[in-house]
């Protein structure tokens, strides 16, 4: 067994995760939507990235692109159907689950059911040697790619106008109104980059994950996790807890694959008991 | 569709009881067999499996089209039910199949646990079943009268790997690796004892569960053996081969049926070539029937048929020569049923193959390698194992002694 290829690829899944939950933590945390379908635009993205890659698309436009496409349809949901569902969760997580499994349908139906895998970027192809370890160069690339988008988003946050007004609307939302803030479009806005975010990460994945119907269940609850444990709303919890995740995973399932995932669950179990907000969010007034 | 099929139909039972009023009793029986035999298909179309799903009604379908709509002289009706790949939908699907629709004879399900959820309903309304789940005891320790297998279980085609492995590949240790669940445990039992018997060495079974978005933690552990025996089933394989390859590993690998499937191959790329897979049904056999089959799955669906649509229009002919041997009557259950397990038929997509007494295909098995033809990957036949039972060559007392193979069973040796 070798520990140092578990722990890079604990990273570099750690990376994938954090693209696939932060968009989730932050509607959550901002919107307080248990968006269920997160998973199905996860895999929506990768449907999209699939069918512009068949197109003669290169990988990378195919990735923006994709993920631009399940930003648009992010919105018409917020739009069309989340808008009119305010506070009422109960109402909100059973559209949102039964969008997922009306996506998954023409997912199937348009796809088919053949698994379809994405070919790795040629720039990125093979294994690399890192510590005199044999690692694959792509999920190099995705690490890469993981830290570029979260110090963007970091920088989003904190730095403009616009994450200002985030930040303002995940703290108090009915503040954020009485000063002024457009806090209907800005939850139009979080709700189009965090689809977004699902959808690119679909396409990023494609090359490890492959896409096939399923992918959508696959990756949610692994989405909750991270954001359970890092805390809704949090950046830096949606970061910290991919990692943890990703090394949870790798450790636990090398290790004592039996209890793979009681390993997996059971710090999440731990972290709603002790600190319901998760390890890096501010509990709600 | 379905309702002018109804009124159709209607009319020719009007039609019928207007003829029977008449003093002609000798055309009753006719009569009778211008109803349609009705075929119930429990199939899954939705959700995870809806890629053998799918196949396996393109393979009814196709089978059908073949023969105009009709076995054994009779129409033939098709009422599909989708189970939605889980036991209680299948439980409810052969319900309304079985009571509302009185098909004559169900093909299908897909998996294993459907199949487990209804194996007793379908004992007691003694309706004949052809399935293409694997699990090795609905033909062996605990058989069900009404279960006809013109595929394979689960370790049928393992045996022979194994055999094929130790013998003519001289492979002397190997790790295997498959999904923790039924289908695995017994997949790799069987592989394991054949194995084992001709001088191999299983040195380690893993098992990843059935949702591992990531192979590595699995893929790290894999070293100082001469191949890897993966026995992956739906979309599995191809992130597993993929993993495999982006890994840099290079171990050769040996698949299970399923792993490395026909029907998969177009999903595939580089990283499968080389593999070595056993098989009930291979794409390249050179038999009319076969040739057939393929023509028409390209022709229809654009598809190289694998195990799942082949199994599926084997259990058409598997009917269709049962029928034939009744007469077309399928109202006798018992005597349908025993003509079924009597059926054995030698020009087959899948070559000569007829049931032992449990109902489960004696029949031949292919070792494939895959290799890449005109740009495309197929897996060449390289090897024929013929007549192999799901006993192999084990006395069918002694294997039925020992227990169902399981995730511990037969133990590793260490």
């Amino acid at each position: 067994m070798n520990l140092w290829l578990l722990a890079a690829n604990s990273i570099a899944f750690g990376g994938l995760l954090f693209l696939l939950s932060a968009g989730f933590a932050l509607i959550f945390g901002l919107m307080r939507i248990p968006n269920l379908t997160h998973g199905s635009l996860f895999m929506l993205g990768a449907y999209f990235g699939v069918s512009l890659i068949a197109w003669g698309v290169g990988f990378w436009p195919a990735a923006l692109a994709g993920g631009l496409g399940v930003a648009v349809i992010g919105g018409l949901i917020e739009r069309l159907l989340l808008r009119r569902l305010p506070g009422a969760e109960l109402a909100q997580v059973l559209v949102t689950l039964g969008l997922s499994f009306m996506i998954a349908d023409l997912c199937l139906m348009h796809w088919g059911g053949d698994p379809i895998s994405i070919e790795t970027p040629s720039q990125l192809k093979g294994a690399s040697r890192v510590a005199g370890v044999a690692f694959p160069t792509y999920r190099l690339g995705v690490i890469v790619i993981a830290v570029v988008c979260a110090a963007a988003l970091w920088l989003m946050l904190e730095r403009t106008r616009l994450g200002a007004m985030i930040r303002a609307g995940v703290d108090d939302p009915v503040m954020a109104r009485a000063v002024g803030i457009r806090v209907p479009l800005l939850f139009t806005v979080v709700f189009c980059l965090g689809s977004g975010l699902a959808g690119f990460a679909g396409v990023i994945g494609g090359p490890i994950l492959s896409v096939y119907p399923g992918l959508d269940q696959d990756m949610l609850p692994l989405a909750l996790v991270v954001v359970i444990l890092g805390g809704s709303g949090s950046l830096v919890g949606a970061f910290v807890g991919s990692f943890v995740v990703g090394l949870l995973y790798n450790f636990g399932q090398a290790l004592v694959p039996e209890l793979a995932y009681v390993v997996l669950f059971l710090p999440m179990l731990v972290v709603l008991v002790v600190r319901p907000a998760g390890l890096f969010g501010r509990s709600s007034p | 569709m379905a309702k002018l099929g109804r009124r159709t139909f209607a009319k020719r039972a009007g039609a019928a009881t207007m003829a029977a009023a008449l003093p002609l009793p000798a055309v009753a029986p006719a009569i009778a067999q211008d109803k349609p035999v009705k075929i119930g298909l429990l199939t899954v179309k939705t959700g995870p499996l809806a890629q053998g799903g799918l196949q396996m009604e393109q393979g009814i379908n196709l089978f059908l089209k073949h023969r105009s709509g009709k076995l054994a002289g009779r129409k033939a009706e098709l009422v599909v039910g989708d189970t939605g790949g889980n036991p209680a939908g299948t439980k409810t699907k052969a319900q309304e199949l079985i009571e509302r629709d009185r098909v004559d004879f169900i093909v299908g399900p897909l998996a294993a646990f459907e199949l487990l959820a209804i194996s007793d309903y379908v004992a007691q309304q003694k309706c004949p079943i052809l399935s293409l789940a694997a699990a090795e005891d609905m033909t062996q320790r605990k058989p069900n009268p009404y279960f006809v297998r013109a595929s394979a279980t689960s370790a049928q085609s393992m045996h022979p790997l194994a055999d094929y492995a130790a013998k003519e590949l001289k492979l002397k240790s190997v790790i295997t690796v498959t999904e923790d669940f039924a289908f695995g445990y017994e997949q790799m039992g069987g592989f394991q004892r054949v194995f084992e018997d001709s001088g191999g060495k299983v040195l380690k079974k893993l098992w990843p569960p059935i949702v591992t978005p990531d192979y590595t933690p699995y893929l790290a552990q894999l070293s100082g053996v001469d191949a890897v025996v993966s026995g992956f089933a739906g979309s599995n394989p191809l992130k597993f081969m993929k993993q495999y390859k982006d890994q840099g590993l290079a171990l050769p690998i040996v698949a299970g049926s399923v792993a490395m499937d026909d029907a998969l191959l177009k999903s595939f790329g580089d990283e499968a070539l080389g593999a070595i897979s056993c098989s009930a049904y291979t794409a390249d056999l050179d038999t009319p029937s076969n040739k057939k089959f393929v023509e028409g799955m390209a022709a229809d669906y654009g598809n190289v048929p694998g195990i799942y649509a082949a199994g599926l229009y084997l259990n058409g002919m598997v009917a269709e020569a049962a029928l034939e041997k009744t007469g077309g009557k399928t109202d006798d259950k018992e005597a349908f049923i025993a003509a079924m397990r009597g059926v054995s038929l030698t020009d087959t997509p899948r070559g000569p193959f007829h049931f032992d007494h449990f109902g489960n295909v004696v029949g031949n098995f292919y070792i494939r390698r895959c290799e890449r033809k005109a740009g495309k990957l197929v897996n060449t036949t390289i090897k024929t194992y013929k007549d192999v039972s799901q006993f192999w060559t084990y006395d069918e007392k002694w294997f039925l002694a020992q227990p169902v193979y399981s995730r511990d069973y037969p133990p590793l040796k260490s």
